[in-house]
């Protein structure tokens, strides 16, 4: 199909301007009022007792998050790429319930099954481990809701590349162990890396399931998006500069995670 | 198994049992009342209009990032994913910050109805854009060629050979727009103001302590996701086929 010219430069245009003034522009103009003050107010504003300890709990949140839905999704892939057994098609249907679910129900969930009264709340209460409205529940919550992301970028390179390799590494005497740390978890690598990626943005940048099972006290259970949210809703409609600096914090954060992005994206283009 | 049950299944039961522990009359009169069916019809209609103008800017999109080339296209590319990358608060910041109430453009959408579709349209942008990028990428472009040697004028090359091809892709990426914008929270929360999102709803019910009209509210919205979910899967398997 040869568009002329004319349409060509048109649809370029249409393109990019959607673009800009849906992504480019508003995220311009968080950065412009982050440091129209200069960048030691917004400095100031990024370091002060509250926000640092909301960076550092949203750090602890994501290492253990990450990890686990990362085990937890090459084995899944395995099973869904790899077995036979019959509650395969069942694990495959529900692994993308998260993604479906709104994060509202999420944390809905969460209180009734974890919570006082819920279905194993009070046993985990009496042994006096408080789950919902304290770090724990923020944990359960971020994994459920980027759980997902590992299983969904891994199961299609695991189909993809067949078991001939694996199955000739098993007929050299190869252990199943052996096989999965020397044969498959190379030729998957650029999968499972983009899948970390995608599952730590996530984790850094949830809100709503955590908000719902977060006691929303500064300095012990407030993440960085929550202290952003708890600050905007208690100003009103007059978004300030603290506001706009711990929104930069976390866009920095995320660029650097969108860069990660379309480091392994293209590596993992390049593998298939 | 175990660690979806903790996680995941138990959970979602528990939020089911919830809406159906007083029986299925007051289950009805929590969704039956007003504010919730109006919450219901604001987010589907707000959700159906997003899947519509995403699925044409994003097969555009997809098309620019395909076809054409141009300097700064792979930055273009990359800064697709920005909206899975950047933090839905903040999302919703950016877009409070461009037009809200202190503006630098003088547009003052910010706490309407617009101010929803316009960030749903932000967080939900890259699933057409993905979903429709690679399938044109493979599109053979012989058979457009062939097609134009026919006589076909450009229009009727896009509509009768182009998009039958591209047509899985764009519903399956506007379905999945669709049933993210169906639950959102994140990017609405500080910037729907008084416009009642059912996900809204459901926070405000929990925090006042409803959990029973919240749950009644959450199986509706399950539902519906779980069929735009099944329909996709459906789809899935026919063009595996």
């Amino acid at each position: 199909m040869t568009v002329s010219r004319r349409t060509t430069l048109s649809l370029r245009l249409v393109a990019l301007a959607y673009l800009a003034l849906l992504l480019l522009l508003p995220v311009g103009v968080v950065f412009w009022r982050t440091f129209e003050h200069g960048v030691a107010t917004a400095w100031s504003y990024m370091t002060t007792p509250a926000a640092v300890s909301a960076f550092w709990l949203t750090v602890l949140i994501a290492v253990i998050a990450v990890p686990l839905n990362t085990i937890f999704g090459v084995g899944a892939a395995m099973v869904i790429a790899r077995s036979k057994a019959r509650g395969r098609s069942v694990l495959d249907a529900l692994i993308d319930l998260p993604f479906v679910v709104s994060p509202v129900i999420v944390g809905l969930a969460l209180i009734l099954v974890y919570g006082q009264g819920g279905w194993f709340g009070d046993v985990f209460l009496n042994n006096g481990i408080r789950i919902i409205y304290a770090v724990p529940g923020m944990v359960i919550a971020t994994v459920f809701v980027s759980l997902p992301f590992v299983v969904r970028e891994v199961t299609p390179v695991l189909r993809e590349v067949g078991d001939e390799q694996e199955q000739a590494a098993a007929t050299l005497g190869a252990s199943s162990w052996q096989t999965f740390w020397r044969v498959t978890l190379p030729t998957i690598r650029w999968g499972v890396a983009y899948g970390v990626v995608l599952t730590t943005a996530r984790a850094l940048g949830e809100i709503g399931a955590v908000l719902v099972v977060s006691s929303n006290v500064a300095g012990s259970t407030l993440t960085l998006p929550l202290l952003l949210y708890q600050r905007d809703s208690q100003i009103g409609s007059q978004v300030t500069t603290s506001v706009y600096a711990l929104a930069t914090e976390l866009a920095v954060l995320s660029i650097a995670v969108l860069l990660l992005m379309t480091m392994f994206g293209s590596r993992r283009e390049d593998a298939r | 198994m175990l660690y979806m049950s903790v996680f995941v299944l138990i959970p979602l039961a528990a939020v089911v049992v919830k809406a159906f522990s007083s029986g299925l009359g007051t289950l009805w009169s929590s969704i039956d009342n007003t504010p919730a069916v109006r919450a219901l019809v604001i987010t589907l209609a707000a959700s159906l209009i997003v899947a519509a103008i995403g699925a044409v800017m994003g097969t555009l999109v997809a098309w620019v990032l395909v076809r054409d080339s141009f300097p700064g296209k792979r930055f273009v590319n990359a800064l697709i994913d920005l909206p899975f990358a950047l933090p839905t608060i903040v999302a919703g910041l950016t877009l409070i910050a461009l037009y809200g109430p202190d503006s630098p453009v003088g547009i003052h959408l910010a706490y309407t109805r617009g101010a929803v579709i316009v960030a749903l349209l932000f967080v939900t942008l890259p699933f057409v854009v993905r979903s429709v990028q690679p399938v044109l990428i493979e599109l053979d472009k012989e058979v457009e060629e062939a097609a134009a040697s026919l006589g076909a004028s450009n229009t009727t090359t896009f509509r009768r050979i182009v998009l039958p091809a591209l047509r899985p892709a764009i519903f399956s990426g506007a379905a999945l727009a669709f049933a993210r914008s169906i639950g959102e929270f994140g990017s609405l929360a500080l910037i729907a103001g008084k416009v009642q999102i059912a996900s809204i709803v459901i926070y405000d019910d929990i925090e006042s302590g409803t959990e029973q009209s919240a749950a009644a509210l959450s199986v509706v919205l399950m539902l519906v996701a779980l069929l735009v979910l099944f329909v996709l899967r459906r789809i899935g398997s026919r063009i595996d086929r």
